[in-house]
C-alpha cells in the first residue's frame, strides 16, 4: 500500500524485472524503442502471434530499467478496469488504481496486449495519453495524472485477425510510432530456439526448417504458420527426453490445426525433417 | 473432387421407396438433354426394387454424370442396379468417379466402356485393396509438395512419374507394396523426388548444360534411364542434409541400394555433389552395355519437357525482373540513371536492391521471379540487370479503338449502371467503362434445395446449433437503469461515490441481452463458365447450408451472382436481395445458379458494394465465392489488367466501409489474392466438395 497521494488511495507496487530477459534483437527495434522513449512516443507492437512481442517489451523494460504493467486486453475490459475504482473497506471509501493508472503514476511502461480485443470505448481513454498531452483523466476524482517522462504506452496488435469487428480504429493507430514484427531468419530463429529451447544447434536448425514448410501453408489451410514460441516449447519437450518426431506432432502439429486431413500434412511435413 | 454423397451413415432415412412413376419424373428432369429421348421408364423400373437411400444415390450420382454428358449420365442410372450389387457404397462411387474420369479424359466412348465394365472395375478393386490412388493422396501430396515450397508445383496424373519443373505427374494407382501404407509413402517419396529435381539443378543450370551431355549418346533412352537413377542417389543426399526424415523414410522403401549402384552411392551420395558429378559417372555407366537397376520411386525425366517448360519460365521470369528493375529506375526522376546497373544482391532469402547506393525491395512478384530465376540458373542472368529500354512501358497504341468491341459483340442495349474501370497502365480511370445488367435468373428447381436438405440434415443441424450458440450467446450488460440482477460493481462504486460525497450513480442492474450483431453480409457468387459440373454444385450447396446457417443466425444477407462477357455485358443475378425472406422464390433461384461466362470482377464488386453500402448495418461483410482468378473475354481483362482493377475495386470497398473476404478452389489462388485481399483475407479450398460445409465455417470465424 503506498501513502502516495493521501489516506484514502491503493496504488498497487510496481516490481521492476531484475534479470535480465533473453531477447535476440533482429533488425533496429531497440534502437527506435529507446529513441521513442527518449522522444516520449507511444509505441505500438505488430505482428503474428509468438514473434516475440511480449518478450521484446519484457527486455525493454529490464534495458530502460522502469518498472512494466501489462494488460491482456479482452473484449470486457472496461475503463474502470485500465483507470481504476472506489472500493469501500470498513465505512470508508478507497480509490484503487487501475493499472495504467499505477504505471502512469509509477513511470512505467504499460503494455497493453492485444489491443483490438478490448472494446472500442475503452481505447479511447489512452488517446490523451498518446499523443504529446500526455494526461490521464481520472473521472472520478476529478484528477488530471500528468505522465512523467519515463513513463510509456506500448500496445501490440496481431494484423492476421480475421474477424471483421476486430480492427484497431485509425484514430488509436495514428498515434504510434509503429514497430513491425515478423519471424526471425532461418540463423537467428534458430539461435533463439536453441537457447530458449535447450536443444543441440542441429535440432534447432530442423525445429526452424519445419517452421518454414508450415509458413508455405499459410492462407491454404492453415491460418498462421508455427510461431517461433511453437518451435521454442517443442524443443524444451525434446531436451526433457521426449522423442523429437513426437514432440513436434504435440507442440506444432496438433497445435496449428483441427483438421484431420491438414494435421495428415503437418505429420508429413514433421516426418520429412524428423 | 465432387460433392461426395453425404448423408447414408448420417440420416435415419425413413422416408419411403419412390415408385416408378416418381422415379422416372425425377430421371426426366435430370436427363432431358439425352439425345436419344429415350424412355426413362425401364430405368425407373429397375430403379424401383432398391431401397431408398440406393435411389437417392443413384439420382444424385445420375445427376452429376449428366451434367458432364447427359449420355454418361443416363448410363449411371441404367446399369446402378447392377453395379449396386456388385460394390459397396464407396465402390459405386468409386464406379461412377471412374467413367466420368474417362469422359474428362478420353470422351464419350471411353466413358460409356469403363462404366460398362462393372464387373472388371469390381474385380480390380478387390484385387488391390493394397493399392494408393492418385485421387485420395492428391490434395494431401498437393499441400506437401506446397510445404517443402521453392516455387509453386503443380500435381497431374500422367502415366509415369515425371515432372517438366512446373508441374508434378504422377500415376493414377500405385500397387508396388503389399501394404497400402507403403503405396501412400511411395507417393510422397516419388513427389518428394520430382520436387527435389526441380530444387536441387537436376535440369542443369547457367553453367551446366545437360542436353549437351545427354546428346552424346545415341541411345538417348538408356542415358536418360541411368540418368535418373543417378540422380535418385546424389538427391537423396541432398534431401537428407535439409529434410533427414524424408531421405530416411525413402530409404527404408527402396531397401539397400542395388550392386549396381553402389558406387555411384559413394560418388554421388553426398550433399554437396553436383549435376555435373553425375553427369560425369553418367558417361562411366554409359560405357558399359548394363541397364540401370529399377528403383520404384525414382520417376523418370522427360528433359525435354522440362526444358522446354523452364526456357518458357525463364523468358517470363526475366522480363518480370527486368520490369520491375526499370520501374524502379525510372521512379523519382532517375530515369537518367540508367546506365548505371543496379547491384542485386540475396540476402537471407530477400533480393535486395541497390540503386544508387540505395537499398530497395523488390515487389513481391518479382521476389517470387528472381528467386526463380536462382533457382534455375544459379544466379540471375544478365539480361535481367539491363534496362528494358524504350519498349518496357507502351501507351494503348493510338488506333486502339476503345469502342470497336462493343458494337462488335453486342447489340446496342442501355446499360442500368455505368461503371468506373481502372486501367493500371493509365493509372487512372475509364469512365462509365462497364455496363452493368441486373438480370434475374429464371427459377430453377423448386425442390433443389429440398434435396440438398434432404441430403445433408446431419451437417446443416449442426450447422444450425453451432450459429444459434453464436446468435444464443448472451451478454451480461452491466451498468443499467433497470434489469434482473444487481450490479455489485455499480452498487459498491455508487455506494463509494456517496461516501466520497460525489454524485453516485443511478444505474444498479444488470441485465442479460443478445449481443446486438449489426452485421450486413453480400455473398457474390462466381458464375463463370469454368465453374461448370462440381464447382458450380459445391457452390449452389454451399449457398443452401449457408442460408440455414444465417437464418439460424439472423444476420443482413444477400447474395448475388456474377457473371459476364465483356466491359458491354457485365450481369449481375440477384439470388437474394437483403429485403427478401428467404423463401420458395430464393430457393428457386439458389437452384438456378448455373455457369454462365466470365469473370469481370472489379465491376462486380463496385455495384455490390453500393448494395451493401446503402445497408444500415455498423459492420459490412463482403464474400466472394470463386474458382479462379478475374478473367474475361478477350486478353485484356485477363492478367494485370483485371488483378489491378479487381484490386483498386476492392480498395474503393474498404474506403466505404466494407471489408471484404474471398473463399476460392482455385489452388493457386495463394499467388494473387494476398495483392486483392491482404494476406490475411481469403482461404483457399483444396476440394470443391468441402466447400459446402467450409463456407458457413469461415463465415461464423469471420464475425464471431
Amino acid at each position: 500500500m503506498s501513502e502516495a497521494f493521501g489516506t484514502r488511495g491503493i496504488a498497487p507496487t510496481l516490481a521492476r524485472i531484475e534479470s535480465e530477459p533473453y531477447y535476440q534483437p533482429i533488425h533496429d527495434e531497440v534502437v527506435l524503442f529507446e529513441s521513442a522513449h527518449r522522444r516520449r512516443l507511444p509505441v505500438l507492437l505488430k505482428g503474428p502471434t509468438g514473434c516475440g512481442k511480449t518478450r521484446f517489451v519484457e527486455y525493454m523494460a529490464w534495458r530502460l530499467k522502469r518498472p512494466l504493467v501489462t494488460v491482456a486486453c479482452h473484449d470486457d475490459l472496461t475503463t474502470a478496469d485500465l483507470v481504476g475504482r472506489y472500493l469501500i473497506v470498513g465505512n470508508e471509501t478507497v480509490w484503487v488504481d487501475g493499472p495504467l493508472a499505477a504505471a502512469v503514476r509509477a513511470g512505467a511502461l504499460c503494455y497493453l496486449d492485444e489491443i483490438v480485443e478490448a472494446r472500442k470505448d475503452t481505447t479511447v481513454v489512452i488517446h490523451p495519453l498518446a499523443d504529446n498531452r500526455r494526461m490521464l483523466a481520472i473521472d472520478k476524482r476529478g484528477e488530471l495524472v500528468a505522465a512523467p517522462g519515463d513513463f510509456m504506452l506500448v500496445i501490440s496488435y496481431n494484423p492476421g485477425y480475421q474477424s471483421v469487428l476486430k480492427e484497431i480504429k485509425p484514430s488509436t493507430r495514428q498515434r504510434f510510432v509503429a514497430l513491425e514484427f515478423d519471424y526471425p531468419e532461418a540463423a537467428v530463429e534458430a539461435g533463439i530456439v536453441a537457447t530458449e529451447g535447450g536443444v543441440d544447434a542441429e535440432t534447432a536448425r530442423r525445429l526452424v526448417k519445419l517452421a518454414e514448410l508450415t509458413r508455405n501453408l499459410k492462407g491454404a489451410g492453415l491460418d498462421e504458420g508455427a510461431s517461433t514460441r511453437l518451435l521454442v516449447h517443442a524443443a524444451q519437450l525434446i531436451a526433457d527426453g521426449v522423442a523429437p518426431a513426437a514432440a513436434c506432432t504435440a507442440a506444432i502439429a496438433r497445435a496449428l490445426s483441427d483438421d484431420p486431413e491438414m494435421t495428415g500434412t503437418l505429420d508429413d511435413l514433421v516426418g520429412a525433417v524428423f | 473432387m465432387g460433392p461426395r454423397f453425404r448423408g447414408d451413415d448420417e440420416r435415419p432415412l425413413t422416408s419411403r421407396k419412390l415408385f416408378s412413376d416418381e422415379l422416372e419424373q425425377r430421371l426426366d428432369e435430370l436427363l432431358f438433354a439425352s439425345h436419344s429421348h429415350r424412355s426413362a421408364k425401364n430405368i425407373a423400373d429397375g430403379l424401383e426394387k432398391l431401397s431408398r437411400e440406393q435411389q437417392e444415390r443413384v439420382l444424385h450420382w445420375t445427376g452429376v454424370a449428366a451434367q458432364s454428358y447427359a449420355e454418361v449420365g443416363y448410363l449411371v442410372a441404367a446399369l446402378a442396379p447392377k453395379a449396386l450389387a456388385r460394390l459397396d457404397p464407396a465402390g459405386f462411387e468409386a464406379w461412377v468417379l471412374a467413367g466420368l474420369d474417362a469422359y474428362d479424359r478420353h470422351g464419350g466412348q471411353a466413358a460409356m466402356a469403363q462404366l460398362r465394365a462393372i464387373e472388371a472395375f469390381a474385380a480390380a478393386r478387390e484385387r488391390a485393396p493394397t493399392a494408393a490412388r492418385l485421387a485420395d493422396q492428391e490434395a494431401r501430396l498437393a499441400r506437401f509438395l506446397q510445404g517443402l515450397s521453392g516455387r509453386p508445383l503443380g500435381l497431374a496424373e500422367g502415366s509415369v512419374a515425371h515432372t517438366d519443373t512446373e508441374t508434378v505427374f504422377l500415376p493414377a494407382q500405385l500397387a508396388e507394396y503389399a501394404t497400402a501404407e507403403d503405396n501412400r509413402r511411395l507417393y510422397k517419396a516419388t513427389a518428394a523426388l520430382l520436387w527435389a529435381q526441380t530444387r536441387y539443378g537436376t535440369f542443369g543450370s547457367a553453367e551446366v548444360d545437360v542436353e549437351a551431355r545427354l546428346a552424346r549418346w545415341p541411345d538417348r533412352a538408356r542415358a536418360l534411364r541411368w540418368f535418373a537413377a543417378l540422380e535418385a542417389v546424389r538427391l537423396e543426399a541432398a534431401l537428407a542434409a535439409e529434410l533427414p526424415g524424408l531421405a530416411a523414410e525413402m530409404a527404408r522403401l527402396r531397401g539397400p541400394w542395388p550392386q549396381a549402384l553402389r558406387e555411384a552411392e559413394r560418388r554421388l551420395g553426398r550433399a554437396d555433389a553436383a549435376v555435373s558429378q553425375t553427369l560425369t559417372f553418367l558417361d562411366e555407366c554409359m560405357a558399359g552395355a548394363a541397364e540401370p537397376p529399377p528403383l520404384p520411386h525414382a520417376g523418370a525425366i522427360d528433359l525435354a519437357a522440362a526444358l522446354g517448360a523452364r526456357a518458357t519460365r525463364l523468358v517470363r521470369e526475366t522480363e518480370v525482373v527486368r520490369k520491375a528493375l526499370s520501374a524502379l529506375k525510372g521512379f523519382g526522376g532517375r530515369k537518367g540513371a540508367g546506365a548505371a546497373s543496379p547491384a542485386v544482391n540475396l540476402d537471407g532469402g530477400k533480393f535486395q536492391v541497390s540503386l544508387d547506393g540505395e537499398a530497395v525491395a523488390l515487389p513481391p512478384d518479382a521476389q517470387a521471379a528472381a528467386r526463380s530465376l536462382v533457382q534455375d540458373l544459379g544466379a540471375l542472368p544478365p539480361e535481367c540487370l539491363t534496362p528494358a529500354g524504350p519498349g518496357a512501358w507502351q501507351p494503348l497504341p493510338p488506333e486502339w479503338n476503345e469502342h470497336a468491341e462493343e458494337d462488335a459483340l453486342t447489340g446496342h442495349r442501355e446499360p442500368q449502371h455505368r461503371y468506373d474501370e481502372w486501367d493500371w497502365r493509365r493509372r487512372a480511370y475509364r469512365r462509365g467503362w462497364c455496363h452493368l445488367f441486373e438480370v434475374d435468373l429464371p427459377p430453377g428447381d423448386p425442390d433443389y434445395v429440398a434435396k440438398v436438405s434432404l441430403r445433408n440434415t446431419a451437417a446443416i443441424r449442426r450447422i444450425r446449433r453451432r450459429f444459434e450458440m453464436l446468435r444464443g450467446e448472451d451478454r451480461l450488460l452491466g451498468r443499467q437503469p433497470e434489469g434482473e440482477e444487481l450490479d455489485l460493481d455499480a452498487l459498491v462504486e455508487a455506494a463509494g461515490d456517496r461516501a466520497a460525497g460525489a454524485e453516485p450513480e443511478a444505474r444498479l442492474y444488470s441485465r442479460r441481452i443478445r449481443s446486438e450483431r449489426s452485421l450486413a453480409a453480400m455473398f457474390m457468387v462466381d458464375m463463370s463458365g469454368s465453374t461448370k459440373g462440381w464447382v458450380n454444385d459445391a457452390e449452389r450447396e454451399a449457398l443452401v447450408m449457408l442460408c440455414e446457417a444465417l437464418e439460424a443466425l439472423g444476420d443482413a444477407y444477400a447474395i448475388y451472382g456474377f457473371s459476364g462477357w465483356t466491359r458491354t455485358r457485365c450481369d449481375i443475378y440477384p439470388v437474394k436481395r437483403f429485403d427478401e425472406a428467404y423463401d420458395a422464390a430464393v430457393r428457386g433461384r439458389i437452384a438456378a445458379i448455373a455457369a454462365k461466362d466470365y469473370t469481370r470482377m472489379g465491376v462486380a464488386i463496385r455495384h455490390l458494394t453500393r448494395l451493401l453500402a446503402a445497408q444500415p448495418a455498423r459492420h459490412k461483410l463482403l464474400v466472394t465465392l470463386s474458382d479462379g482468378r478475374p478473367d474475361d473475354f478477350g486478353d485484356e481483362y485477363r492478367g494485370h489488367y483485371g488483378i489491378e482493377d479487381t484490386r483498386r475495386a476492392l480498395q474503393e470497398a474498404h474506403g466505404r466501409g466494407v471489408r471484404s473476404y474471398c473463399v476460392t478452389i482455385d489452388r493457386h489462388g495463394a499467388d494473387y489474392l494476398p495483392r486483392l485481399y491482404g494476406p490475411a483475407h481469403y482461404t483457399v479450398i483444396d476440394d470443391a466438395g468441402k466447400l459446402p460445409l467450409k463456407v458457413a465455417d469461415i463465415y461464423r470465424r469471420l464475425t464471431s
